[in-house]
């Protein structure tokens, strides 16, 4: 917290030396002894998961680019070349890849977790901000990034995606000719997507400085959701390290396993085949996809019969959370003492996946079966297009009805004074029954 | 420091009196920083728009006895595909009686999408208006293509028939050169 006090005592004379006039090895001292919430379970491991990610990302991502040339002619090449020549080639740019992937996944956590338990709330608001922030970045970066090998799905993604900005009305056009450095994607296009996704990843550690800033001045929230009494600091908080840094270097060891399992034995499992496939602006492939952590968006998109709404509905998806700090109305942070809350939270989560596997299908296939029902405004009611509108209309729902009513109507369960007293009194009993 | 706040104060009323030089100069100073500051900006941002080498690629010239009658040949121009269709009898008759189907969305008559004397060929943009896929050619409940990717149906002129694309396949321009030569862009 910030009112807590330094505690380093420079030892060395150059260290002394150095405390009076740059006092960096304090400051690094006093960010690792931040008095932690003792009662912080794995979901709170995220954090340093996704610091390792972001960090593997940019290490690997600056040795790719010593072998990649952001040229339509030789783009596809040179990945093979890093795949089949470069020694350890193949290694890197896994781990790249799947990286992303694992970024996402934990980001999703990480972001889940703070929406359980409330992390979005005063004094926090500015930790969420940062963090949507964050989330927008990494989107931006993989999709540029998912472009550079100049397989057919990079281009043909590229093109869907690009055009959502050209259904923009009157400046869309322009706007969209500006984006791509001419009337088609090409190798402007490829060139200025290269020196982006080089850049955007800086933004995002940024960004992360100023979430870990936020971070340190509000505090750790914790699962119980209640802001710590000062008198009792002593009691329930503890030094960040080495008591959490062991907690997350163990969350760290068991998401590596996951990492390695994808990287050694499943490579190519969460990408698509078509990406092995040149680039053709003459042909487009059967059925485009993006990346797996972009589906529940481009679900919402689709969902939309206006273009235009529907990209104003995508971007609104990832907007709204921006706000989320003022839509709920409750006082209580953590959902554990909403009952109400957390059944539509669970709702939520399995409308967030639903959404993800609409995004995967084809709009007009059916959901069970093989058999049409009957025809509803400009869809069949027995197709994904109808699920993926319902499970739209709850994503927008769950944030701005829901989430304001239920703060407002709901009686939570009585909450903790301090974050010891479930554990002492047993009250945590509570929780297993509801 | 202190001395310079003193100043301010004296001379300027926090309660808002007349504008005075030096509210001026302060006015001055930060227009003129934002004008640098666009004029600085422009150049960065305006190297994005197509280089002159990427314009200079703006037209084609395309020879018509390349196409077979009821076939298409798609050609590239400015990175886009161009369908150049040589249509049959039966497909421009039943365009030409679809002209005022009621289901046309932005509509247009063939003669409007076509050159006099040349009707048979249609010179479209092959992408689709909805995202920019291509088209595939014959197939779609109109006779003329079908979106793979998004489900959108255009007939053989080029026509949004069906589905979520909001437009007609687009027109570019183009001359004919001869009989059996287009000039495309």
């Amino acid at each position: 917290m910030s009112e807590h006090e330094s505690t380093y005592v420079p030892k060395t004379g150059v260290e002394k030396w150095l405390d009076t006039r740059l006092p960096i090895i304090r400051f690094g001292a006093d960010y690792m002894s931040l008095p932690t919430p003792r009662n912080l379970n794995y979901w709170w491991t995220f954090g340093g998961i996704l610091a390792l990610c972001l960090m593997t990302q940019i290490v690997t991502g600056i040795v790719l680019a010593m072998h990649y040339t952001p040229n339509v002619d030789l783009a596809f090449a040179s990945v093979e070349r890093i795949m089949r020549d470069v020694n350890g080639g193949w290694l890197i740019r896994y781990v790249h890849a799947n990286g992303a992937s694992m970024f996402f996944i934990a980001v999703y956590l990480h972001m889940l977790r703070g929406l359980y338990y409330g992390s979005y709330k005063a004094p926090r608001e500015m930790i969420w901000i940062i963090g949507c922030v964050i989330f927008f970045l990494m989107i931006a970066t993989a999709f540029l990034g998912y472009v550079l090998p100049w397989g057919q799905m990079s281009f043909w993604g590229a093109e869907v995606i690009t055009n959502l900005i050209g259904a923009i009305p009157v400046l869309g056009e322009p706007i969209l000719i500006w984006l791509r450095g001419g009337p088609a994607i090409d190798n402007a296009t490829l060139n200025r997507f290269f020196s982006l996704h080089y850049l955007l990843p800086f933004a995002i550690l940024g960004c992360v400085v100023l979430h870990l800033w936020a971070l340190h001045a509000a505090g750790q929230n914790n699962p119980v959701g209640i802001l710590i009494p000062k008198d009792r600091a002593k009691k329930d908080m503890l030094p960040f390290h080495p008591y959490f840094t062991v907690k997350d270097g163990f969350a760290i060891i068991l998401f590596l396993i996951l990492f390695a399992i994808f990287v050694f034995y499943q490579p190519n499992a969460l990408g698509h085949a078509d990406n092995y496939i040149p680039a053709n602006p003459l042909q487009t492939p059967a059925h485009i996809v993006p990346e797996w952590y972009m589906l529940p968006f481009y679900a919402i998109l689709r969902a939309v019969p206006d273009k235009f709404g529907g990209v104003v509905a995508m971007f609104g998806a990832i907007g709204v959370l921006f706000v989320l700090p003022w839509l709920d109305t409750s006082k209580v942070r953590s959902m554990r003492y909403r009952p109400t809350m957390r059944t539509f939270f669970i709702i939520f989560l399995v409308v967030g996946v639903g959404l993800g596997w609409c995004g995967g299908q084809l709009p007009d296939a059916p959901v069970i079966g093989s058999f049409k029902t009957f025809t509803l405004i400009d869809g069949d009611l027995n197709s994904y297009l109808w699920l993926t509108r319902v499970f739209t209309l709850y994503y927008f729902a769950f944030f701005l009805i829901i989430m304001p009513l239920i703060g407002l109507k709901e009686q939570p369960l009585p909450i903790p004074a301090t974050i010891s007293e479930p554990v002492l009194t047993g009250a945590d009993a509570v929780e297993q029954k509801g | 420091m202190a001395e310079s706040v003193v100043h301010t104060q004296d001379t300027h009323s926090p309660e808002g009196g007349d504008p005075n030089r030096r509210d001026f100069i302060h006015i001055a100073a930060g227009a003129a920083a934002v004008g640098a500051g666009v004029m600085i900006a422009w150049p960065l941002i305006n190297q994005m728009n197509p280089a002159a080498d990427t314009l200079a690629l703006a037209s084609i010239e395309f020879d018509l006895t390349k196409v077979q009658e009821g076939q298409q040949v798609v050609i590239k121009w400015q990175g886009k595909p161009v369908f150049v269709r040589y249509r049959t009898p039966a497909e421009l008759q039943r365009v030409i009686a679809d002209d005022n189907a009621s289901d046309l969305k932005e509509p247009q008559t063939d003669a409007e999408r076509t050159k006099p004397g040349h009707e048979k060929y249609l010179v479209v943009v092959g992408s689709c208006t909805h995202l920019g896929c291509v088209p595939t050619f014959g197939a779609g409940d109109y006779g003329g293509w079908f979106c793979p990717c998004h489900g959108s149906h255009y007939d053989a002129s080029g026509r949004i028939r069906k589905g979520p694309a909001p437009l007609n396949l687009v027109v570019p321009d183009y001359e004919f050169a001869s009989d059996t030569r287009v000039k495309i862009g």
